[in-house]
Formats: structure tokens, sequence, C-alpha cells
């Protein structure tokens, strides 16, 4: 049983996280590319910015959140959130916008997408240093062991609080988004504009406002993402961009454009990451007896080792795309 | 009878090619007005720079006594300028049914604090919108396939929600572009019938962009000539049949 308790901690709670961050990631990817169909390569620039906002504001207000009994940097993500939207439409109108307006080619928004993420990890940087910090400033990271009540059950299952906070909000961005697309007229009329922009402007969707809605959706879902990851580790100015190519891996295994997808692919690549790097032989062990030799004396079973995790996402990513062209779900418009 | 449609010296070049020429024309109110002429007249291009899809190089155009020179589409849309493709667009993963509950403008769950603070306000005006938009499509005659995607329809069929969508709003101009194109004799008639019902009924001023001469000849009077990317003439149909300069930019010099 301890086995399997380690596998619990190691596969499913860690896989979740990382789906969780994932998928969030994704969908704010997917959301840009059905409107501007371009890849918004400085996504994982702006989820760190998210992270970095409420560095900066629990550092000034340390004491805010025990008022409420809840972690400060949890009270200061709102304000993050509304914080990086701001930025997000803020890069929009002074580096994409003028581009669109020319008509260029969505490959010249990718690489000013480029241009945007050494930037922005540029600013981060010069203002928060290059080392690590913890989120928890004036707060205790509570760490809960819950004990299986079995016997002979040592191990303790781990959950950490962020990561609870984490899964909760994953949960109402999820459904919150849901809502917004399917019942909104303005999520109905984000679907019309990824669908045929021509026709949306000429049944008189602002197009404009559309933008700007989708950079708001996607500034703010990235910021919810950097900071959860941050709490769950640590703020580092290069955290989100080490997160980027396996978020457009979920964005494209999910089918490019398409918000349920990417929340799918999230988890897909983020469960293909964890099992891919588990130690297998762990789970062998209690029948290591009636084991074949060669299969009881292997050490490690892990299919890649920890340090090879970066290529698993894009394996998937070829492997679901040979299989599935378009993605999981049908990918292209909302 | 006045000129809702003001077109002042329009000019527009692609590159060195120049398309539209020095271009005045005007568009009576409540008339169908023809607007014809060989391929590659511009008359695409002039529907285009009038709908605000592309800005114009030089030159005024007015609507209802309104500079809208280089407004975006969405804007002419709410001033009751509307369009319809050439080809036929449609949002093709909606079914006909909310295609048509996409256009109506100006409610209040279009703004973002709306939706979640006035929900009941929106829900009325989502069912406001569905009685109408289940009137416009018994009215064009798609009913039976309402609930359908509407990437799934035919060519024709598609063609009439072009029509039916400009119908879900008070619109005071409609440009119709080459809609009967690809649209089969029967469902034709049934165009040109709607066509002048809307014209009769509610009032609309149509602009339409035809190759079809029988279609032109029984629905557009005056019928305007476009040919390289000026007007060559306006009149009625019959004028226009036996105008040799027509003949001859349709047909070439007999000369030649």
């Amino acid at each position: 049983m301890n086995e399997l308790v380690f596998f619990i901690n190691n596969v499913v709670i860690a896989g979740s996280v990382a789906g969780s961050i994932y998928a969030i990631g994704a969908v704010g990817v997917t959301l840009i590319f059905s409107i501007m169909r371009f890849a918004h390569f400085a996504h994982g620039d702006m989820m760190t910015f998210g992270a970095f906002m409420v560095l900066l504001l629990t550092t000034l207000f340390p004491g805010a959140g025990n008022a409420i009994g809840v972690p400060t940097p949890l009270i200061m993500l709102p304000l993050a959130m509304a914080l990086t939207a701001l930025l997000a439409v803020g890069i929009d109108r002074a580096f994409y916008k003028p581009l669109r307006a020319h008509g260029v080619k969505p490959i010249v928004m990718v690489i000013a997408s480029l241009g945007v993420t050494l930037m922005l990890q540029g600013l981060i940087r010069l203002f928060a240093g290059t080392g690590g910090e913890s989120l928890y400033v004036d707060d205790r990271k509570e760490i809960f062991r819950l004990t299986v009540p079995l016997e002979g059950v040592r191990v303790p299952v781990v959950i950490t609080e962020p990561q609870l906070y984490l899964f909760a909000l994953t949960l109402i961005s999820v459904v919150a988004l849901h809502f917004f697309l399917s019942r909104s007229r303005l999520g109905k009329a984000m679907r019309a504009m990824s669908d045929n922009p021509p026709l949306a402007q000429a049944s008189g969707i602002n197009t404009n406002t559309i933008v700007a809605v989708t950079w708001v959706l996607a500034g703010g879902l990235a910021a919810i993402a950097g900071t959860l990851l941050s709490l769950d580790v640590t703020f580092k100015p290069d955290l989100s961009f080490f997160l980027l190519l396996p978020i457009f891996a979920a964005a494209i295994v999910g089918g490019v454009g398409h918000p349920y997808g990417a929340i799918a692919g999230g988890f897909v690549v983020g469960f293909a990451e964890t099992l891919a790097v588990f130690n297998w032989g762990i789970l062998l062990r209690p029948f290591r007896d009636s084991l074949p030799e060669w299969l009881a004396q292997a050490g490690n079973l892990a299919f890649v080792g920890t340090e090879y995790k970066i290529v698993v996402p894009f394996f998937i990513l070829v492997a679901i795309l040979v299989w599935r062209p378009t993605g999981l779900f049908k990918g292209k418009v909302i | 009878m006045s000129a809702i449609i003001d077109v002042r010296h329009v000019n527009k070049a692609f590159g060195g090619l120049r398309v539209i020429n020095d271009c005045s024309l005007q568009v009576e109110e409540g008339a169908i007005t023809g607007l014809i002429g060989p391929n590659g007249a511009g008359k695409s291009t002039l529907f285009n720079i009038m709908a605000g899809a592309l800005p114009l190089d030089s030159g005024e155009i007015r609507f209802d006594g309104e500079d809208i020179t280089n407004r975006p589409a969405d804007q002419l849309f709410h001033r009751g300028l509307l369009r319809t493709f050439q080809i036929a667009h449609e949002f093709s993963n909606l079914t006909a049914l909310e295609n048509l509950m996409m256009v109506p403008p100006r409610q209040a769950g279009e703004s973002l604090f709306a939706t979640w603070l006035k929900p009941g306000q929106v829900r009325r005006e989502e069912d406001e919108v569905r009685r109408r938009a289940l009137e416009v499509i018994d009215f064009i005659g798609l009913h039976h396939v309402r609930n359908e995607l509407a990437g799934n329809l035919s060519g024709g069929q598609k063609k009439l929600l072009e029509l039916g969508r400009t119908m879900m709003t008070d619109a005071k101009v409609v440009l119709l572009d080459e809609i009967a194109a690809g649209v089969n004799r029967t469902l034709l008639g049934d165009l040109i019938g709607n066509i002048e019902r809307l014209n009769r009924e509610m009032g609309y001023t149509f602009l339409v962009i035809e190759h079809d001469m029988e279609m032109i000849a029984r629905l557009c009077d005056p019928v305007i000539v476009l040919a390289q990317g000026s007007v060559m003439v306006e009149g009625s149909i019959a004028e226009i049949q036996n105008n040799p300069e027509v003949i001859e930019a349709y047909f070439g010099s007999p000369a030649a």
C-alpha cells in the first residue's frame, strides 16, 4: 500500500497540478489563436508577470490576508489578474494592433510576440532579480499530510495548500469560461469572430472590443496560472517561460482554438509527463518475489529520466497529431 | 426622393492598378438600384469601400447625410447600412437560427457587466431576438433547416440566410453582392420576391450587384453601369440595354 500512496503523491497529485497549470495556460493561448490567428509566445511571461504582481502586492501589504484568514497572495490575485489583463491589452495596443492594421502575416505576429517575451522577461528580472522568491511573504505554506487509515501504511498522502487552491480555481475558471462562451452575447460574439471575422464585423460586432475582451480573459487566466504555480514552488523570472512549450503542446494536442480541447490537452500533457518519469519499479516492489529475476533486479523502471521530462509533451504531441491531425477535439475555432 | 448614399469622387488603387477611378454615384432612398458592369469594373471593390471593409484612397462617401468615409463595418451596421457577401459567409458552427440571432445590435448582453449583473434583462432580450429570428427564418423559407449547422447548408440556402441576416435589424440600405449567383431558378424567384417585399413593406433601399440580367430587369430601376472604375451610364434597364457604349463595354467594340 505504501507504494500506491507513493504513486498517488507522485503521479495523481503531481499530474493534476501540472495538468491544471498547463490547462489554464493553454486555454489562454488557444483563445488568442482563435480570435487573432497567431501563436502568442509571450504567454508564459504574462503568467510570470501575474505572479510578479502578486509578489509585489504581497510584499507591500504582507498582513492583508491575516484579517480574513486567507493567505495574502490569494487576496492579491484578483488585483494581479486585473493588472495582467491591463498589461495584455496594453501590449496589444502597443505592439500587435499596429501590425494587424498593416495586415501582416501571422508569422510576423509570432516573431513580435517572441520580442515581447524577451522584453517582459528582461523587465521582470530588472525589478524582481534573477533568484527565486517565495510568494509566502508573511504566511506559512500549509502542507497537509493525510495518513491513510490502513494497516502497514506509513507514507502519508501529501497535498499542499496552494495545490488545493489550484484545483479549486481551475475548476471555477473552467466553469466560468464555459458559461461565458456559451451563454453571454459577448462570448457568442467571440465565437462568431473566431468563425468568420468579416461576417462578424458586417453583423455589427465591434471586432476591437472582442480583441480587447480576449486579452482581458487571456491575461486574467495567465495571472491565475502563474501565481498558483509560483505558490506551489517559488517565484522565478524564468519559471513560466519553461512552461511555454508544454503549454503550446497542450493547446495543439487539444485542437488549436478549442478551449475545451486545451483543458483536455493540458491534463493529457501533465499526466503524460508525470507518468513517464515515474519509477514503475516501485509499484512492482510488492510482487518482487514472484517476478522473473531480470525484472525484479531492475532499479529504475521510469520510461525516461526526469531530465528528459520536456521531451514527453512533444512525443505525445506528435503521436496525437499523427493519429488525429486536428487535435483531440476538432480544432480551429471556438 | 433624395440620395441616401452619395459617393463622391472616390479613388482606390491596389498597387499600380487603379480599380476605382474618380467614381461618383447616388443611390435614391426607397429604390432598388442595380449596379452592373463587366468583370473587373470595380463593382465589388466599390461595395467593399461603401461597406467599410476596405479603406479608400481619396474621395468621400455620405450615408443619410452623414460622412461615413472609412468607418468600420460594425459602425455602419449600427447606422443601418448592411451588406451581404458575394461568396456567402456564415458562422459555420452555429445553427441557421443562431446565425440570425448573432445579428441584432445594441443589446444589454453585449456589455460584459450586464451578462453577470442583469441576467433577467439579457434573457428577455434573448427571447425577443429568438422570436424575431424565427419569423425571419419562416420568411426566407428555411424553417425546416433552422437547427442545422449553417456550414452544412447548400450554397443557395446560405444566400437566403445572408438576406435573412439583413432582416434581423432595422436596415435602411442593404448592399446585395451577387445574391443570385449559384442559386437555382425556383429559389431565385423566392429571393426576388423577398427583396421586393422588403422594399415595399419595410422600406429597405437596395443596391444590387448582379450579373444575372433577367434579375436586374425584373428588380432594378434605375441601373448604374460601372466600367473601368467609374460610372459609364445610368438609366432604366431599357435605356441601358440599348446603349451602344454599354454594349461595347460588355462585348468589345465591333471594329476590334
